[in-house]
């Protein structure tokens, strides 16, 4: 049986269609479920092996990229999130999701990883873009190998897709943050060339100008990661506005879903 | 007590805007801009609750800072600060803020009491600025009073509550007046209707022996604009067709261009793929086995004029809608803009008029904020730069939609409910109908300024999901949406023939005190009406529940054929629906068209073709347009196989998008989206306009991989105002260039819109013809683009040059009026069956159309695009600047493998086509004359420099 992944729906959520797409064609078994009827019990968090929060404006962005869907996921998921991420199960938050993860203090907060949000722990933000605009276009990414995210190392070449977001400029409280993500590995993705040399900073291949070309970061189990540009948009050769074939975003979708122990 | 809150943040970029274009207002005193977003709430929840507040929804503690206050006017230090003035700009009362009702329900799930909240932007400025300054940024560039109000110091808070007295009924004396008296009372209530559809109604009520009520009267305005029954194009026409000199050479009576010559065409190519034209909101082709495509394309002219970003915003979710009105999953955009030069100096911009660089910049933001919430990529469409456009810019938006074949009802049933959907009624968008269809002048924006609202895209989203669900689950028998007209529209149309009974305070409104003509006549966004069976009534309020979507019950089809409107049971309006649908008089009005008299110079000679070329890759209308195409998700669904931006550095141009539906990958059959458009050739000749957008749409369907035989188009027509004759006369000839291209082409016309009265002070804009197409690539496999791929390719160009450089841009590059506009290709249909069966058997590495700027463009593009050089030998029938720059339509260059150069002449024997030369790796442009000389000699990175400067 395919593992069972939650693709979790909520007002403005817009890329649920392709990550269940690209979940189904890296193994897994995809529901798409409205956060209403997780909060009304008709589903549960605890029945799926894998969390996938994908991209889109949820609730507009209004207060800020992901903002509202982290408190929601404070308010009403709190118990069952920690469960999840302390169990080992994959979390992945695409873009809005990255936002989400970001936001809910499930990523980038120095003192606690999961729980309740103590939001002066938070020492990382997804903020507005350099450009001050909304961008779309496709970039390269490649993986730290020696991320947290063990998973991360069974890719073997960059990851090129696009990248689709107006708040998606990774920044960090300060210098010894950035230099504490790295030392830790919680670096998970980072913006290079076509050669997969680092971006340092030139756009547009860091298209945002994100701190240190970070595109994904992930925690210290290893099993929660985020990222802002769309492997799900590039599951299928076809797609590629290169052509040719390879640095599939499939590849991250396979190597997360391939982590889980059914 | 108020609170005030305030969040300082980075804003670089937004506050680097601000300082350059102060600037170019010649503001030279602005030394540096901070920007703080300010949240008032209207009652003090404590201490605790507003650092919560700000801990978790309003303050980013990475980047921004929060304060408070109590007491809303005690805005905090900056404004002491010496030479920091303080600016603050906030939404009126009544436009939508979806920020505010976020706050508000995050106030509840932190479990705190909610009280009602309004939001501004502060900004505080400094250096040497009078007050004159401050007003004049504040009115020029940080606010626009449209929608918005501003405040030099602190805001006083507007919490949008307006308390009057809301059953107001009245009763409008008509029966006895004289003709000016019902002139002045149509002008007066802003009606929009001539004297004769006065009458109509005026002989309507002696009969009935009562006069109207407010309600029925605006009913029948809005049902009688031009926005709703389009009566230009139904109207009686006397058409005069007159030579250089005035002598009539024509005369004809035309009963309706719709009918005529739109409808003609498609009843006459009417292709079996083809499964709705003209009879619904959208036009609705096959897809394949399974699916059906819904196309449609919209015009929001006036309201971007006023408002870029409001007005562009609701276009697109107007345009969305009207997809869902046809029970489709909307699945992608186009946008076609047309706009001022936006190099126009400040001082010479017509009051009441915005700066062409303020609108544009609104209108690319306002498409993109709704598109990319939907998540709907926006693919394809063209942006035109006219000095036309100053006062009146064009906001054509597209949306295509996807259905499974056969699973949108039309029949509602005597005794269903009519169900409102969607976002709430408010006093927004008043009058947009008629609106429409008055000319702007320089105090437009005073008197009409609730014709405008901003949009919330993601309360469309919820109902978009809502609808897709229903439809699946066979919850309506009829689906509308709320566009202009709102209730009155919608339930008129749909109770058409069975007659509805409504109760307008089942409306759930965004804020007491509308009057009942106001709740039917709302253009409140986000709204569809359904038709519900009871029984399903139970399963839709589940749903909507889930999807966070609010419904409510209006009222039931009664069999009756009469529209009967209740508030609080009391009848306020009670017409018979025939009146309503076909009481409007036919409109007669006089066309004439005089052909254009023989320019009495001789076209000047560009001296160097170089620069020419140069200069023509970076006008405005040809240059790259990544800057505005990047705002847009061009990716999101994962269907986007021919993007908007090509080639191996992803920035040469495109000819048409190519869309995958995203569940239909068990299949290789995909679908195009392309454009035609040229108003300058309008200018010079419409009928030649109009054949060659349709040829333009068809050239760039093909160039991607679409099946000639497989194209439907959508006509849009923007035109000044209909009533004077020489307005009408060029609108006549475009028609009947459309009933002409159509038929030569085969393609049916699906579904169309026409936009009038599109003046300012009188001054038309250029007559615009917009042709989109869209058509089925029967294999995504086959798909070209238009960069060349490979050095030592051959370069082949299909179709015949002539001396037609009438309306080009070459031309208007050397401002000369005159020359031959292009004429319809022979056979087109066949040449393009020829191409794309070259294209299915592989032969085409890279194609592209010939369009503004003819070879000599056409040429540097695919060689920009690809980064490769080309080395071309023109063939010299025509003189060397008519064949490098005319523009003579049926034409495409191809790239063709030097092994598959035998096969492709095959395929394509019996159409004219040439072997011009060869790809090169040296990245050169050199193309050379008759006599072997280089007329064209440029360098690749000169050509993409002055491309994307």
């Amino acid at each position: 049986m395919n593992p069972s992944i939650l693709i979790l729906h909520a007002s403005g959520i817009n890329r649920d269609e392709e990550a269940a797409r690209a979940c189904e064609l890296a193994g897994g078994a995809p529901d798409i479920v409205h956060i209403n009827r997780l909060r009304a019990g008709e589903r549960n968090m605890r029945d799926y092996q894998m969390l996938l929060i994908p991209g889109g404006f949820s609730y507009g962005d209004a207060l800020g990229a992901g903002t509202r869907m982290a408190l929601d996921m404070q308010v009403y998921f709190e118990d069952e999130l920690r469960e999840f991420v302390e169990s080992g199960k994959p979390v992945l938050g695409i873009c809005n999701g990255f936002q989400v993860l970001v936001k809910a203090g499930l990523l980038g907060s120095r003192e606690k990883e999961v729980g309740r949000q103590d939001t002066a722990a938070r020492a990382v933000t997804l903020t507005e873009n350099a450009s001050g605009r909304f961008e779309c276009r496709w970039v390269h990414l490649a993986v730290n190998a020696q991320a947290r995210a063990g998973f991360l190392s069974a890719i073997d070449e960059l990851i090129f897709c696009p990248v689709a977001n107006g708040e998606g400029n990774f920044q960090v409280q300060d210098a010894a943050t950035l230099a504490q993500l790295e030392a830790e590995n919680l670096v998970a993705l980072r913006y290079v060339d076509a050669a997969g040399q680092p971006a340092n900073g030139r756009y547009p291949l860091n298209p945002n100008g994100s701190v240190g070309d970070v595109a994904g970061i992930c925690n210290a189990k290893g099993n929660v990661l985020g990222l802002m540009p769309h492997p799900e948009d590039h599951i299928d050769a076809v797609q590629n506005p290169l052509g040719g074939g390879g640095q599939l975003g499939l590849a991250l979708f396979k190597a997360m879903v391939g982590t889980i122990r059914i | 007590m108020t609170i005030r809150i305030t969040v300082y943040g980075r804003h670089t970029a937004t506050c680097q805007s601000v300082l350059s274009n102060a600037r170019a207002l010649d503001i030279q005193g602005l030394r540096s801009c901070r920007i703080a977003k300010l949240y008032f709430l209207a009652e003090n929840p404590g201490t605790e609750s507003i650092s919560r507040l700000c801990a978790f929804l309003l303050a980013d503690p990475v980047t921004e800072e929060a304060s408070w206050v109590a007491g809303a006017d005690d805005a905090p230090s900056a404004h002491e600060l010496k030479n920091t003035a303080v600016v603050e700009v906030a939404l009126r009362p009544g436009v939508t803020d979806v920020t505010a009702r976020e706050l508000v329900r995050g106030m509840a799930e932190l479990g705190m009491p909610t009280c009602e909240v309004a939001t501004a932007t502060r900004y505080e400025l400094s250096g040497a600025l009078s007050n004159a300054d401050l007003r004049r940024l504040a009115q020029k560039l940080l606010c626009n009073e449209t929608v918005e109000h501003f405040s030099l110091g602190p805001i006083h808070p507007q919490f949008g509550q307006s308390a009057t007295a809301s059953h107001l009924v009245e009763r409008v004396p008509i029966r006895e007046l004289a003709a000016d008296a019902l002139t002045t009372l149509s002008r007066t209530r802003l009606l929009s209707l001539d004297l004769a559809e006065m009458r109509a109604i005026q002989d309507f009520y002696v009969e009935m022996q009562r006069d109207p009520t407010d309600v029925e009267l605006e009913t029948l305005a809005q049902t009688w604009s031009e926005h709703c029954v389009h009566k230009t194009f139904r109207a009686r026409i006397n058409f005069v067709q007159q030579d250089a000199h005035g002598n009539a050479v024509e005369h004809s009576d035309i009963d309706g261009l719709l009918k005529t010559y739109i409808r003609a065409a498609t009843n006459a190519v009417y292709p079996a793929w083809l499964h709705s034209a003209f009879v619904d909101n959208a036009g609705i082709i096959a897809f394949d086995d399974q699916y059906d495509l819904a196309f449609k394309v919209e015009t929001h002219n006036h309201p971007s004029a006023l408002e870029p970003f409001g007005g562009a915003n609701t276009g697109i979710g107007g345009v969305v809608r009207d997809i869902i009105g046809v029970s489709a999953r909307p699945i992608g955009c186009t946008d076609v803009l047309c706009f001022g030069p936006q190099d126009f100096p400040h001082d010479q911009v017509p009051e009441g008029v915005l700066h062409p660089q303020r609108i544009a910049h609104g209108v690319v933001a306002g498409i993109g904020d709704y598109g990319n919430k939907l998540g709907l990529p926006t693919v394809n469409g063209a942006v035109i730069y006219d000095a036309g456009y100053l006062g009146n810019p064009l906001v054509f938006c597209g949306c295509v939609g996807l259905l499974p074949r056969g699973s949108h009802p039309t029949a509602p049933q005597v005794d269903d409910l009519v169900v409102a959907v969607g976002g709430r009624t408010g006093r927004d968008g008043l009058h947009g109908a008629t609106f429409s269809s008055a000319e702007l002048t320089h105090d437009t924006a005073e008197t009409t300024g609730s014709a405008v609202q901003i949009g919330d895209p993601i309360t469309e989203k919820g109902v978009l999901e809502l609808i897709e669900t229903a439809r699946d689950e066979q919850l309506y028998t009829a689906i509308t949406d709320c566009g202009a007209g709102g209730f009155s529209s919608a339930v008129g149309e749909m109770g058409s023939t069975l007659g509805v009974d409504i109760e307008l305070t089942n409306a759930p409104l965004k804020y007491p005190g509308l009057t009942p003509w106001e709740i039917w006549l709302s253009e409140a966004q986000e709204r569809m009406v359904l038709a519900v069976p009871r029984a399903k009534l139970p399963r839709l309020q589940e749903l909507a529940e889930l999807w966070e979507v609010e419904v409510s019950v209006l009222g039931h089809f009664t069999g009756q054929g009469e529209l009967c409107v209740r508030y609080n049971g009391d009848v306020v309006a009670d017409l018979p629906m025939h009146f309503l649908h076909d009481g409007i008089p036919q409109r007669h009005l006089d066309a004439v068209w005089q052909a254009p008299a023989a320019s009495e110079s001789a076209p000047p000679t560009p001296a160097d073709l170089n620069a020419t070329l140069l200069a023509l890759l970076a006008h405005p209308n040809v240059a790259s347009k990544e800057e505005i195409i990047r705002q847009y998700d061009h990716e999101v669904r994962g269907g986007t196989l021919v993007r908007p931006l090509t080639g191996p550095q992803m920035d040469g141009p495109a000819d048409a998008a190519l869309l995958k539906p995203l569940g239909t990958w068990q299949h290789d059959k995909a679908f195009t989206l392309s454009v035609g458009i040229n108003p300058l050739l309008g200018r010079c000749d419409p009928y030649a306009m109009a054949v060659s957008a349709v040829d333009e749409a068809f050239r760039n369907a093909v160039a991607v991989g679409a099946d000639p035989t497989q194209i439907a188009i959508l006509d849009n027509f923007c035109w000044g105002n209909p009533t004077l004759p020489d307005r009408l006369g060029a609108l006549v000839r475009t028609c009947q260039g459309c009933y002409d291209a159509a038929l030569a082409y085969g393609a049916p016309f699906i579904s169309g819109k026409d936009s009038l009265y599109n003046e300012f002070n009188g001054q038309p804009i250029p007559g615009t013809l917009l042709i989109s197409a869209i058509g089925i690539a029967p294999d995504l496999h086959c798909r070209t683009t238009a960069d060349f791929k490979e050095s030592g390719n051959l370069i082949y160009l299909l179709g015949e040059t002539h001396d037609e450089l009438g309306g080009s841009l070459l031309y208007a590059h050397l401002d000369y009026a005159g020359g031959q506009p292009p004429q319809m290709p022979a056979k087109p249909l066949a040449r393009y069956g020829q191409l794309h069966a070259a294209m299915r058997a592989g032969l085409i590495r890279a194609c592209h159309d010939l369009s503004e700027g003819g070879l000599a463009v056409a040429l540097a593009e695919m060689c920009l695009a690809g980064r490769l050089g080309a080395n071309v030998q023109l063939v010299g029938q025509v003189s060397n600047v008519s064949e490098l720059f005319s523009e003579s339509n049926g034409r495409l260059l191809l790239e063709v493998r030097p092994e598959d150069a035998t096969h492709l002449e095959a395929q394509l024997a019996g159409q004219p086509l040439v072997q011009l030369g060869r790809v090169t790796a040296e990245p050169q442009m050199v193309a050379r004359g008759a006599a072997g000389d280089a007329v064209i000699d440029l360098a690749v990175d000169a050509l993409v420099s002055a491309w994307k400067w």
